[in-house]
């Protein structure tokens, strides 16, 4: 049944697909924008099922292509705006495919995305959207709001459901009429309005130290210090995050980027200057054989 | 997964549509869409101050058997004509080679487009942008590729950028891509981006500082890339018979072939 009903019909994206195999159209055709909605699908009933055995590592293990996973991204409001921090990782299964992802991606110069779940994904819908975004400036000679903007998104994962898509976004800006806004997005067509959110593999590590330390009424340095220092905790707890610490503060005017720091110095300093993080040794090995625990 | 691993000659016909449908344990046949083959193989490509290198194997396998010593997956992109001397971009593409082969063919026409167009080559940077959504315009089918690009940017420095199969990418200093990416992209990590190396007698534990990161030299990059292979090599069944490098500088591109373990 399932069969039949697949081969008469399309997913609601394809809905109003003219044909499905573009070919070439892309180079002759100056008015297919590059960021189309045409995409090829793999001559099965169900193409959905095909791409999960052929790319879900959770599913099959085994799976031909491995899709960058893993993360841990965070963003809260604050009387000063919003901090947007995320760790660097990206894993292929086991394999640590990068160091030194960009998991803040700036939609334009007064929103940011955040990306978990498929780096591709995140990529270039979000990349999309900041398309929609410049549209929406030039049609109504005024910005779009972030509530606007994070349903576009909404929408947009919502047409694609089962097909695959996996993505976990937050979308924060600041507007006049909205104030700090942070909206939570995910490829279920989940979309949530909120003060704080975390992220991804190691979100729970990072709720553990950001909900615990979080008030509204936080200085922007106390705010800036308790993002990174709940990735650092998470990138300490989860093994699928790691590498740097990406901070981001977004304000009115627009964001400011508050560096891009490797975790290593920031967890010896935590450790060796504050006393936080005892239960691990900073003696070397002889020290340590020696039954010398600093 | 027994495509990948299995002996094509024992166990049938080796490419992927002929796949014979497999009994499961429970007794029923088992049939598949499955429409890859794993070529294996490893390319390599580093960014320098001025020039950016891209090497591959030319090895081309299927399971266990080797298809061909000579099959190379580096390409140039981009050239105003076929024999590509004009061109200012190069492509590596390692996973299944067909898939490689079209995707190389699309984003080379569709630079060549551009510069009839434009009057003009495509830079780097918006080359890897358009790269980016070929991929994942096949995000429900995809192109079972690992891309490499690699050239020059506007201010003349080495740009390497490297995807995913369904088109996240980054720029990077270096990238390791493929069957060897394990091997490799270790050592490059220590060798080009100095991670894990100290400024001897600048500290004491935590304290040491971190060796100064500066773009490598051409004649080291080239020594690296050779000796990064020559390893891989030794210990991965599917990298071996020859080198391909081409070396990108403003005057243009090299290449060169140089010989690799062959067993």
């Amino acid at each position: 049944m399932d069969t039949l009903v697949a081969r008469y019909s399309r997913p609601g994206a394809f809905q109003n697909e003219r044909h499905i195999e573009d070919g070439q159209d892309d180079l002759n055709d100056d008015t297919t924008p590059s960021l189309s909605l045409k995409f090829a699908l793999p001559p099965v009933a169900q193409p959905s099922a095909w791409l999960r055995s052929a790319t879900d590592d959770r599913s099959n293990p085994h799976c031909p292509i491995k899709i960058a996973h893993g993360t841990t991204t965070l963003a809260f409001r604050f009387q000063g705006g919003i901090i947007v921090a995320t760790d660097s990782r990206a894993t292929a299964g086991n394999w640590i495919a990068s160091q030194t992802v960009k998991k803040v991606i700036e939609i334009n110069n007064c929103l940011l995305g955040t990306m978990a779940g498929g780096a591709a994904d995140c990529q270039y819908w979000l990349a999309w959207l900041g398309m929609q975004c410049r549209l929406h400036e030039l049609r109504h000679k005024r910005r779009i709001s972030v509530a606007a903007a994070s349903k576009v998104l909404a929408n947009l994962v919502y047409q694609y459901k089962g097909m695959g898509l996996s993505m976990g976004t937050m979308c924060a800006g600041v507007t006049k009429e909205e104030g700090p806004a942070l909206y939570y997005i995910d490829s279920d067509g989940t979309r949530l309005s909120g003060n704080l959110f975390c992220v991804g593999s190691g979100q729970t590590f990072a709720y553990g130290v950001l909900d615990a330390e979080y008030k509204y009424d936080l200085s922007v340095e106390e705010a800036l210090e308790l993002g990174s220092r709940s990735i650092l905790a998470a990138t300490h707890r989860d093994a699928y995050s790691g590498g740097f610490i990406n901070l981001y503060h977004v304000k009115e005017e627009g964001w400011v980027k508050h560096g891009f720091s490797d975790t290593n110095p920031i967890f010896w300093n935590t450790k060796l200057e504050k006393g936080e993080f005892t239960n691990v040794t900073s003696s070397f090995a002889e020290d340590e054989q020696a039954g010398n625990r600093v | 997964m027994a495509m990948f691993s299995q002996n094509p000659v024992l166990d049938g016909p080796n490419y992927s549509f002929a796949e014979a449908p497999q009994v499961r344990a429970d007794g029923f046949r088992e049939h598949r869409f499955n429409p890859y083959t794993d070529n294996g193989g490893t390319t390599v490509a580093i960014a320098g101050d001025g020039f950016a290198m891209m090497a591959g194997d030319t090895r081309s396998t299927s399971g266990y058997s080797i298809n061909t010593r000579f099959a190379p997956k580096v390409f140039k992109i981009g050239g105003s004509t076929s024999s590509q001397e004009d061109a200012n971009i190069l492509l590596s593409v390692v996973g299944f080679a067909a898939d490689g082969e079209a995707l190389k063919e699309r984003l080379d026409a569709i630079c060549k487009m551009y510069r009839y167009r434009h009057g003009k080559p495509m830079t780097v940077n918006a080359c890897a942008k358009r790269l980016s959504t070929i991929l994942y315009q096949k995000r429900f089918f995809p192109y079972y590729v690992y891309a490499i690009l690699g050239g020059l940017d506007e201010e003349n420095k080495g740009a390497v950028y490297s995807y995913d199969p369904v088109g996240s990418y980054e720029r990077e200093q270096c990238r390791a891509g493929g069957a060897a990416a394990s091997l490799i992209m270790p050592f490059l990590d220590n060798q080009v981006n100095f991670k894990n190396q100290y400024i001897p007698g600048s500290g004491v534990g935590h304290a040491l500082q971190e060796r100064e990161r500066t773009p490598l030299p051409r004649s080291d990059v080239e020594v690296l890339v050779k000796d990064a292979f020559d390893s891989a090599v030794e210990r991965h069944i599917e990298v071996g018979d020859a080198l391909q490098v081409m070396i990108i500088t403003k005057d243009g591109i090299e290449e060169k072939i140089l010989p690799l373990k062959k067993d």
